[in-house]
């Protein structure tokens, strides 16, 4: 099992619904979000591209949030997920700092929040809360062991980046191109 | 030509939009960590060298500052917590790839050695507070009597005075493990490019060094001791700024990143306060100050002594804030 999500940066229109889908599903407090919608312009009038990119946790392979953890609060769980145990978290700081996305915050109760690529809905089979509700289907969740996974084939047949993938930290969210 | 015009979106209300989660706690912690490693360094060190008798103050009276030091930067960095309630979870697991974990673990040894060590020189420390700063004798007398009602600490304590020796080489290991873990600390978040270098542990450790050397210089009486220290400090900082060329001459020779990392002191919005308070205030007048005493000219110890300290303290807050600015683009 290795999850990933694929994320097509021509059909997003930057609705910000998988935005309000995570808060609402995962009771994010106001004020705070686990993902969340960038805009990039580029180029020279009237020559002008638009890129919308939906992100989160890219839930990396090589971990620098993890390795700096002091207390193992912060871990990785079957499938490649990284997620915090609450009250395992001293709310040092550490891992917000480690990592080059930003992806997490302090909750206001004190701990360190992410994004779990809803773990309590994709262990049940079922998609993630932002991928659920994409009204383009922009997004796309999936196993990237299972060559036969729509995420696999999105990933033979379209091209791909990830961000910042210079940080080493080998991400498993793809911005499809 | 191409031209990024916008870059707009993320913009969440309580995270966005610069990430400045450490505060004030945390360069101070760096810095009286660091000078107490420094004031322990040289105790240990000059014992070693069987001086101990000779450089009264570092070896047997300065080290009493260390275990404040600890203990008030322990507490800034229990009050940088969020989730405080929880600290003592650092002290129910080890996290080999942790430089925190290393951190807590470290402060956890060298806080009992930070006592012992002084506690040994009771004594010593007597007799000197009886004719030097007299306000303290009061205090280091009720100490003594206090160890004395306590027999197993008392035991304890006669226990370490006698093997002092063995003592001070693990004082001198942890000292040095001390003064690195504040760079350390730094060096190893990839995400932050101006702390991703590993010149900053041993820029970190002479710096310590050369903070706990100015306060014991400070601190003497001895004109002897005072000419030691002063060499050392100038010694220190010295490589100090060598160490300071090395840094950026890495940061500009490395990625997009580290070069605008690097930009931030050069030409950026810390270029006034490293280079005027850290590197001019803080390292090259004392350094002349230092280097005009040894010739001759009469400078008050305490000049270049309080400008080192008070660089240092700068250099840990200018370091800190700037590296939070920086961060990878994408």
């Amino acid at each position: 099992m290795r999850y990933a999500m694929a994320m097509d940066t021509k059909k997003c229109v930057g609705c910000g619904d998988c935005v309000v889908a995570c808060q609402t599903e995962n009771n994010v407090p106001l004020g705070y979000a686990r993902d969340w919608i960038v805009e990039k312009v580029e180029g020279t009038y009237p020559s002008l591209n638009l890129e919308l990119r939906s992100e989160r946790c890219n839930h990396c392979e090589n971990t620098p949030c993890v390795r700096t953890c002091p207390t193992g609060a912060s871990h990785v769980i079957e499938g490649g997920i990284v997620k915090v145990t609450h009250d395992e978290c001293i709310g040092c700081g550490a891992c917000i700092q480690a990592c080059p996305y930003e992806a997490r915050y302090f909750h206001p109760d004190g701990y360190v929040d992410k994004c779990t690529f809803c773990d309590h809905r994709t262990s049940k089979g079922q998609d993630t809360a932002c991928v659920a509700v994409c009204p383009t289907h922009s997004l796309t969740f999936g196993d990237l062991d299972d060559e036969n996974s729509p995420i696999s084939k999105l990933l033979r047949n379209r091209k791909w980046k990830t961000l910042a993938p210079e940080a080493g930290t080998k991400p498993n969210v793809y911005f499809l191109i | 030509m191409k031209e990024e015009l916008i870059i707009s979106g993320r913009n969440i209300p309580n995270i966005d939009p610069v990430l400045h989660i450490w505060h004030w706690q945390i360069p101070l912690y760096l810095f009286l960590g660091g000078l107490a490693a420094g004031l322990l360094f040289f105790a240990s060190y000059f014992y070693i060298r069987g001086r101990g008798n000779e450089l009264k103050t570092s070896v047997q009276i300065a080290p009493a500052f260390a275990p404040f030091f600890i203990i008030i930067g322990l507490l800034a960095l229990l009050l940088d917590l969020k989730h405080q309630l929880y600290f003592w979870r650092l002290y129910t697991t080890f996290r080999i790839e942790s430089p925190m974990s290393w951190g807590a673990w470290t402060l956890g040894v060298v806080l009992p050695l930070s006592f012992i060590w002084p506690l040994t020189y009771l004594k010593e420390m007597k007799k000197y507070f009886s004719k030097n700063f007299t306000f303290m004798y009061p205090i280091v007398s009720w100490v003594d009597t206090f160890i004395k009602s306590i027999k197993p600490l008392e035991k304890l304590i006669k226990w370490f005075t006698k093997h002092r020796y063995g003592l001070a080489w693990v004082v001198i290991v942890i000292s040095v493990i001390l003064g690195v873990y504040t760079g350390i600390l730094l060096s190893a978040f990839n995400a932050r490019p101006l702390w991703n270098t590993s010149i900053l542990g041993p820029l970190f450790l002479t710096s310590g060094l050369s903070t706990g050397a100015a306060l014991i210089m400070w601190s003497s009486k001895s004109v002897k001791e005072r000419i030691i220290f002063s060499r050392i400090d100038i010694l220190l900082v010295a490589v100090e700024l060598f160490f300071i060329v090395h840094l950026f001459m890495g940061f500009l020779a490395s990625g997009a990143v580290q070069i605008e990392s690097a930009q931030l002191f050069l030409g950026g919005e810390f270029t006034a306060i490293f280079w005027i308070g850290v590197v001019g205030i803080g390292l090259v007048l004392p350094l002349i100050l230092e280097t005009m005493e040894l010739f001759g000219f009469h400078v008050p110890i305490s000049i270049p002594a309080l400008l080192i300290l008070i660089g240092g303290l700068i250099f840990r807050f200018v370091m800190v804030d700037a590296g939070q600015v920086t961060r990878y683009l994408y």
